[in-house]
């Protein structure tokens, strides 16, 4: 079996060899680690192929490694046994633990002045890469596939219930009124849910009302961050809000990650707070109705103009420990990866944001957004100003834990076990002494 | 050196001491740098609520576990031992759960409860039951209990089955003949002469519940809801595999190695004693 396949492969790389397609000098091999599987792999394969394809000297191999916490641990592990890729994808939590590792990781900015390669940071969309950059803006990994929260709703049900399917609701007020109504009516048993709570009704919520998640400047000034969402009176209303509401009806609650999806597909909810990345699969998921993009809500008694909302998704770290040829391979790469052309198909493929302004001038060109409504509003709520203090984003230390931790205290609140400010105090507290792990093991 | 020795060595006795030294460290993820913390991160996982919490859940999910697929099995078994015709058929669909994955069987239960989908969900709605193992922490840990039983069940019908048929069929006729029912035939004869089955079996549930049902736990309820179904194996692998806390997750496993083994050395202790081998 090995020998027949040793075999297949030597005869393949003889007649390479004798097409003369193989460059004189050997290519240098460039690894990349990413989480992406099915059409997305299937479309970062094309990137790279595209890439491999556009000159001779480097070829970038991409490694699917499972999901994003494995991917991670993966590329951790084999780094402390000297094996790291050149390039591996982390997801937006995993930021403050790379940036910190500071002898593992090769910061963008760094690379590309090293490599001097052509690096105009102003090109870059400063609501998607200020996630991954340091307070004084210097890039530390290349954002890849990034997403905001929206709001999908289902048109039919709308019509349904006496409401006007093109005056979506954008207030919290407005989103409680429209369920009423959809509840009342008859027309679904409720009116909205959510996937990735934490992300969506907490991180989100407090970007877009300007209220600090986090101390430090959500924790972008310094691992010393503390929680502070707990203190913000328009947060613990909100919980207490979403408690009421899961008693009335309004908003039901569909569990963590992506599980709630299933009830706006089945018409049991009438909108869905969810990922814009999430378009493609509500597309083919609703079938049987017509559906919405809305942007996310605010309430206009917190403020006037609601901020930009915060991204999820994954960036790219470049690794220690490559040779000076791999790395100018990577700046290569990376500039072929924030082209206008590639981005730009990215973004239309996956409903990912782009990460430059050319992107989006040439998606615009191109017609997209009027072909596919609702895919705009995205980059709209994400550009609408400038990103604050309190909207840059997250960047604390043992999120993932933390995320779980805030998750588990909101479902507590919700079965009624706690009450909004009980749970949100004890979701800082253990939040806490997660974040105090962290600095400690930092420092 | 013997081959065995070495396997054990490689494949235990260093992993458990690099777990050992590990605990005593505080480490960042990278292993650029690390401090030694002394008993720091035993002290901060004991005194932890949420372990508080998940060796609450373990010792209810494990005595579900260990009795309900236990008890189950004995009842099939002892039913298809006086099966005449087809017993092989029987017996065959019996064992069936056991080839299927802990994730796959996980799975499966979570498609057949899943609060908006699941098939027995829609009945336990006309029942008037509100399912929603999403966020009612006793339902997801019914959830796992019950798929994690479907699976192991399986396993102690096959060594049910095979203890039965060891039992000398003269003894129960004797004690037939002698007046005795079928209720008092089990329990005076059948169970004794079962008891090194059924001890055999006590340490192997324990051990299934503690750290095989791990697949079965991520795939339907991650540990959720509110931390309801979160073992200690679960919180191990979610400090240390997502959470990359090393020491903290070093010191859990050595603290499981301990419980695990101080558990086992109470069964060969007091329950042994109570176990007639013939």
């Amino acid at each position: 079996m090995v020998k027949g396949f040793r075999g297949i492969a030597s005869m393949a790389a003889l007649s390479t060899l004798a097409l003369g397609a193989m460059p004189a000098s050997a290519a240098t091999d460039i690894v990349w680690w990413h989480a992406m599987e099915g059409g997305l792999g299937d479309k970062i394969d094309e990137i790279a192929e595209g890439f491999n394809q556009s000159q001779s000297d480097y070829v970038v191999k991409p490694v699917y490694k499972g999901t994003y916490s494995e991917n991670m641990t993966s590329t951790i592990a084999a780094f402390r046994a000297g094996n790291a890729p050149a390039i591996t994808q982390v997801y937006e939590v995993g930021t403050a633990t790379m940036m910190n590792a500071r002898g593992a990781i090769y910061p963008v900015h760094e690379l590309m002045a090293d490599t001097g390669q052509p690096f105009d940071p102003d090109g870059y969309l400063p609501a998607v890469t200020g996630y991954y950059s340091t307070t004084d803006g210097d890039m530390l990994s290349l954002p890849f596939n990034s997403s905001t929260p929206v709001v999908y709703y289902n048109r039919d049900l709308f019509e349904k219930a006496g409401l006007d399917p093109d005056a979506p609701p954008t207030t919290w007020e407005d989103i409680a009124e429209a369920s009423r109504n959809i509840t009342d009516s008859g027309a679904a048993s409720c009116g909205f849910t959510t996937t990735w709570p934490s992300w969506i009704q907490l991180e989100n919520f407090a970007a877009r009302h300007d209220i600090p998640f986090a101390s430090e400047q959500n924790g972008f000034g310094g691992p010393a961050a503390r929680m502070t969402f707990n203190e913000s009176d328009a947060v613990v209303a909100h919980v207490q809000d979403l408690i009421d509401w899961q008693q009335s009806g309004v908003f039901a609650y569909g569990g963590r990650e992506d599980q709630a999806s299933p009830r706006f597909f089945s018409g049991g909810c009438a909108m869905l707070m969810a990922s814009s990345a999430s378009y493609a699969s509500v597309r083919d998921n609703t079938e049987n109705f017509e559906f919405g993009v809305a942007p996310l809500p605010w309430d206009p008694e917190v403020i006037d103009q609601p901020k930009n909302s915060i991204i999820g998704g994954a960036s790219l770290w470049v690794l220690q420990g490559q040779s000076d040829a791999v790395y100018q391979g990577v700046a290569r790469f990376f500039n072929y990866l924030s082209s206008p052309e590639v981005q730009a198909d990215w973004h239309q493929f996956t409903g990912y944001l782009p990460i430059t302004d050319k992107a989006y001038a040439l998606t615009r060109e191109q017609h997209f957004y009027e072909e596919n409504p609702g895919t705009e509003i995205a980059l709209k709520q994400m550009t609408s100003g400038e990103p604050s203090d309190n909207s840059r984003g997250l960047r604390l230390g043992n999120m993932p834990q933390i995320r779980d931790v805030i998750e588990e205290e909101l479902e507590r609140a919700l079965n009624g076990d706690k009450s909004a400010e009980q749970a949100l105090d004890d979701a800082a507290e253990r939040s806490n002494e997660l974040l105090e792990q962290f600095e400690r093991s930092v420092r | 050196m013997a081959p065995q020795l070495i396997i054990v060595l490689v494949f235990f006795f260093w992993p458990a001491i690099t777990a050992l030294r590990q605990s005593l460290y505080v480490q960042d993820a990278f292993g650029l740098g690390e401090t030694f913390a002394g008993l720091a991160n035993f002290t901060r996982v004991l005194a932890s609520r949420s372990y508080h919490e998940a060796l609450v859940n373990t010792a209810i999910f494990s005595v579900s576990v260990a009795l309900g697929a236990m008890a189950i099995a004995l009842l099939l078994a002892t039913m298809a031992d006086r099966v005449l015709r087809a017993s092989r058929a029987y017996r065959t669909l019996l064992i069936w759960p056991y080839a299927v994955a802990p994730a796959a069987a996980g799975v499966l239960w979570m498609f057949m409860l899943d609060p908006t989908l699941g098939v027995l969900t829609r009945a336990m709605t006309v029942l008037g039951i509100d399912w929603d193992f999403r966020l009612n922490g006793g339902q997801a840990m019914a959830l796992v209990i019950v798929a994690a039983i479907w699976q192991q069940m399986s396993y102690n019908f096959v060594f049910f089955l095979a203890g039965l048929q060891g039992i000398p069929a003269s003894l129960l006729e004797a004690a037939a003949i002698d007046g005795a029912g079928p209720w008092r035939r089990f329990w005076t004869i059948t169970f004794p002469l079962l008891s090194p089955t059924t001890f055999f079996l006590l340490v192997m549930n324990t051990i299934y519940a503690f750290f095989e049902t791990f697949g079965t736990i991520d795939t339907t309820t991650s540990g959720g809801p509110g931390g309801a179904t979160r073992t200690l194996v679960y919180k191990l692998y979610q400090d240390g595999i997502v959470g990359l806390d090393l020491g903290g997750s070093a010191a859990q496993s050595v603290l499981l190695m301990l419980m695990v083994g101080l558990l086992t050395l109470v069964q060969f202790r007091y329950v042994e004693r109570r176990v007639q081998y013939h």
